[in-house]
């Protein structure tokens, strides 16, 4: 009989390369920009493809293997939580206006996300970048489903979840987070990847993911909290090829920086005004609350974008320009924001209320330059209307910023009592921004923002025509039942009635 | 005697979101249709993509096929996330178990020269052409419309993938890293699979993803799995006693027939909804599968030599019926 001959061992590396990186091969029907059209358009310079590193090393069988364990888990939990009317045990269901607004502005984007790392997945002319993106792309599909299933069971319960496939499209608020992901996917495939890969999955995330899920844990949202640890390993692969993303193209080039440094500025400020809603729930809309805004920002911003930026500046990599801009607004947004979001409540599918007198004692604890001076006495003066039965209403129209599609609620960098207001005009259109930062976005591709589809002006064309019943009918939002101050609402009422039968025997 | 645990009793207020009950009526939903309907952004998308200005960011336009309704494309497996992931998770486990029973008893060392050496010439190209596939599913995924028409494809890249994996680590058992290597030489240089080679960088230069999706996954893939897999590894290596290839392979046939289903669905959909869109869709499947056919033949020679003519003939008359149920005249 023959003698073997043993076989060549493969370490882990090189077994994975085996079963990605050597699947690729060198075109010769067409040519290689035929097959990949859109990876040069932005100027990025990529010499070797092969020096990608992969940020992780999974074969589909073990990634169907880990992620079935994973969602077998997922759905026993929510399963159970939809059985045993889990949603009596939150905190309060004030909590839930959180939650709509995720469920209409994240989940969405979470879709998007999908989809956007499909095409970069399939536009790299690279292997190793490809499966790592398509990995992502399917990850991201997985989430935008769990998290409609984590929430299915509150809209059967409660208001305001019902409408948020036509809301995503339709109401002004969920325009900000679908202009930020509209705008990254129209972008290259590079910039794509330093928008969404790197800002906001590896700078942002933890801003928008460890506050939200926390959140959840505190309050009893048994369902969210399960996404959020069902997600968790998701993330971190996220994160992980976020920075492998960053500095793969750093290094490819040095003519590639000032482009990169041009789109974390960009696409720093462009998440930054996005995640300011966070700020809100995490101050006003929690009724357990985790931590401040200030105090996540501290962690999760100063210190780890710190560290991070501190890292990348061996490639000269600069913190973001507007980082100094975000510093000062910090101890301001929140609060900006919900007052914002108080005045105008007849028009959103979810619930505002001003804060009791124990809430505003704990805002004046952790906002000491600010609350007290700046925020208390608006609130109180807004108390004494609704006590005097003249709750304050804004009907006017909210300014949006032309750029983030916020309302221009924001205040000068450095004076805290003055509206920031600034304008460009270009090719005889007059265009309004919320801050620096958003107007430099604009300048640097008008073309593109000035497509934007702005929420407002819509309100006055077909098949609105300036009706607000119209209007709410149009974004499927039931007057007297999603909207309005969370005190009167039917939430409210149901929620107490329903945990008066599950915990009294009255 | 049944006893039933009592739970407090609270009337939900609704039965499912809106858009589910506007589409299925006032009923709870599955999570296939919640996680799956109307979930891509449909009106109001707010920027021109920069890598194509004439076309919105999602975009019906993008393919020649015309659909009133993009979500009548649905899938009959209703696969969403868990459930894709459960099934081939299952699958897994039991190619796992296939490899290491092949392994542990050396069945693959018992396997006659002349066989391996066929198996490995065969199959091990393949590899490449899988990665093809993934790419042109995921191009179907990134460039489609509607979420229960590009949604499958995602999944189906990923079995791409990791169907081209199974086959790295076939050739990796069967041969050795030297095997790999000389079936890339093969895939860019032999005569026998430059057709086939060809076939993926033509999909790969189509943009039309409905084309692309009945090019690679009708066509191409409905000619080839049955002809390699069936034909040449069930029936052709088995009797020469190489079942050990077909427990190898396992994962593949039991993939294309569950993947079947859901092609045939959609085509079948597609044609029916007018006679433009059939007349697309049966120009399209004639052109590709006369050319995959011919694409194949030469790999299919390598196994069959000069039975191959003769077993792709049957591969043809077979994909014919199943195109005519699918509503198409081929």
């Amino acid at each position: 009989m023959d003698m073997k001959v043993a076989k060549k061992k493969l370490g882990l590396k090189e077994k994975y390369r085996t079963m990605t990186r050597d699947l690729g091969w060198e075109p010769s029907y067409h040519s290689k920009e035929a097959l990949f059209p859109y990876v040069g358009y932005e100027g990025i310079k990529i010499h070797d493809w092969d020096k990608w590193e992969d940020p992780f090393r999974l074969t589909m069988d073990a990634y169907w293997k880990y992620q079935a364990e994973k969602e077998r888990k997922f759905y026993a939990i929510i399963d159970a939580h939809a059985q045993n009317n889990g949603h009596l045990n939150l905190t309060d269901a004030r909590y839930l206006s959180a939650l709509k607004i995720f469920l209409q502005a994240i989940s969405p984007a979470e879709y998007a996300a999908h989809r956007g790392f499909a095409r970069v997945g399939r536009e790299f002319p690279g292997v190793g970048p490809q499966v790592a993106c398509q990995m992502q792309a399917i990850d991201e599909i997985r989430h935008a489903q769990t998290q409609i299933h984590a929430m299915s069971n509150y809209n059967r319960y409660y208001n305001g979840f019902h409408a948020f496939a036509d809301q995503r499209d339709r109401i002004w608020y969920t325009s900000v987070a679908r202009s930020f992901f509209d705008d990254s996917m129209s972008a290259g495939p590079f910039e794509f990847m330093i928008a969404i890969g790197f800002s906001f999955e590896y700078v942002l995330t933890n801003l928008l993911f460890v506050p939200f899920m926390s959140g959840a844990a505190y309050n009893g949202d048994m369902a969210t909290v399960t996404f959020g640890f069902s997600a968790q390993s998701d993330e971190a692969r996220h994160m992980t090829l976020g920075l492998e993303v960053i500095k793969f193209i750093l290094e490819q080039d040095p003519d590639n920086l000032p482009i990169v440094q041009a789109w974390i500025d960009k696409w720093f400020w462009r998440g930054f005004r996005v995640l300011g809603l966070v700020s809100t729930m995490m101050d006003y809309m929690l009724p357990k609350r985790v931590m401040s805004w200030r105090e996540a920002w501290e962690i999760y911003g100063v210190e780890n974008g710190g560290a991070l930026f501190k890292d990348l500046a061996r490639y000269g990599i600069k913190p973001p320009k507007d980082w100094d801009a975000a510093a000062k607004s910090i101890d301001h947004m929140s609060h900006q924001f919900m007052l914002g979001l108080y005045q105008w409540s007849f028009g959103t599918a979810f619930h505002a209320w001003i804060p009791s007198d124990d809430d505003m004692r704990w805002l004046s604890a952790k906002y000491p330059d600010s609350f007290d001076t700046y925020y208390r006495p608006r609130w109180e003066h807004i108390k004494k209307m609704a006590a005097a039965g003249t709750p304050f209403k804004n009907y006017g129209l909210a300014k949006l910023c032309q750029t983030c599609q916020l309302p221009c609620v924001f205040t000068e960098p450095d004076d805290p009592t003055l509206t920031c207001h600034r304008e460009t005009v270009y090719k005889e259109h007059k265009y309004h921004f919320c801050s620096d930062g958003c107007q430099h976005v604009f300048e640097n591709e008008p073309e593109k923002y000035i497509q934007a589809w702005l929420p407002m002006p819509q309100l006055f064309q077909d098949p609105v025509n300036g009706d607000l019943g119209e209007w709410m009918k149009w974004v499927s939002l039931l007057d007297g039942k999603d909207n309005g101050d969370y005190a009167s609402s039917e939430d409210k009422q149901n929620f107490e009635a329903w945990r008066g039968l599950a915990t009294t025997n009255q | 005697m049944q006893i039933d645990l009592r739970t407090v009793a609270i009337e939900p207020q609704r039965q499912a979101f809106d858009h589910l009950v506007r589409r299925f009526g006032n009923k709870p939903a599955s999570r296939y249709q919640e996680g799956s309907y109307d979930i891509q952004a449909a009106e109001n998308l707010h920027y021109r993509p920069t890598w194509d200005p004439d076309h919105q960011l999602y975009d019906a336009s993008l393919t020649r096929i015309v659909m009133a309704d993009w979500y009548a494309l649905k899938d009959p497996r209703q696969f969403y996330y868990s459930t894709y992931t459960l099934t081939r998770a299952r699958q897994q486990e039991n190619a796992e178990a296939n490899f290491s029973f092949v392994e542990s008893r050396g069945l693959a060392d018992m396997l006659p020269e002349a066989l391996r050496a066929t198996a490995l010439a065969v199959l091990l190209p393949l590899r490449h052409a899988a990665w093809g596939a993934n790419q042109n599913n995921t191009f179907v995924c990134s460039y489609g419309y509607g979420v229960v028409f590009t949604q499958p494809c995602i999944y189906h890249a990923m079995d791409n993938l990791g169907i081209a994996q199974y086959l790295s680590r076939l050739g990796l058992l069967l041969g050795d890293t030297e095997a790999l290597d000389a079936a890339k030489r093969d895939w860019m240089d032999s005569p026998a699979w430059q057709p086939l080679r060809r076939y993926v960088e033509d999909c790969m230069a189509c943009r039309d993803p409905f084309e692309l999706f009945v090019a690679q996954n009708l066509a191409m893939d409905g000619l080839l799995y049955p002809l390699i897999y069936d034909r040449i590894v069930d029936e052709h290596l088995s009797v020469q006693g190489g079942s050990a290839v077909a427990m190898l392979t396992q994962f593949m046939s039991d993939w294309f027939d569950e993947t079947r289903k859901w092609i045939d669905a959609v085509i079948k959909v597609a044609a029916a909804e007018s006679d433009a869109n059939r007349g697309l869709l049966e120009g399209w499947t004639r052109q590709w599968s006369a050319r995959a056919a011919s694409a194949l033949l030469p790999v299919a020679e390598l196994a069959l030599g000069t039975q191959a003519d003769e077993a792709m003939a049957e591969q043809l008359a077979a994909f014919k019926a199943r195109a005519a149920k699918a509503g198409l005249t081929l």
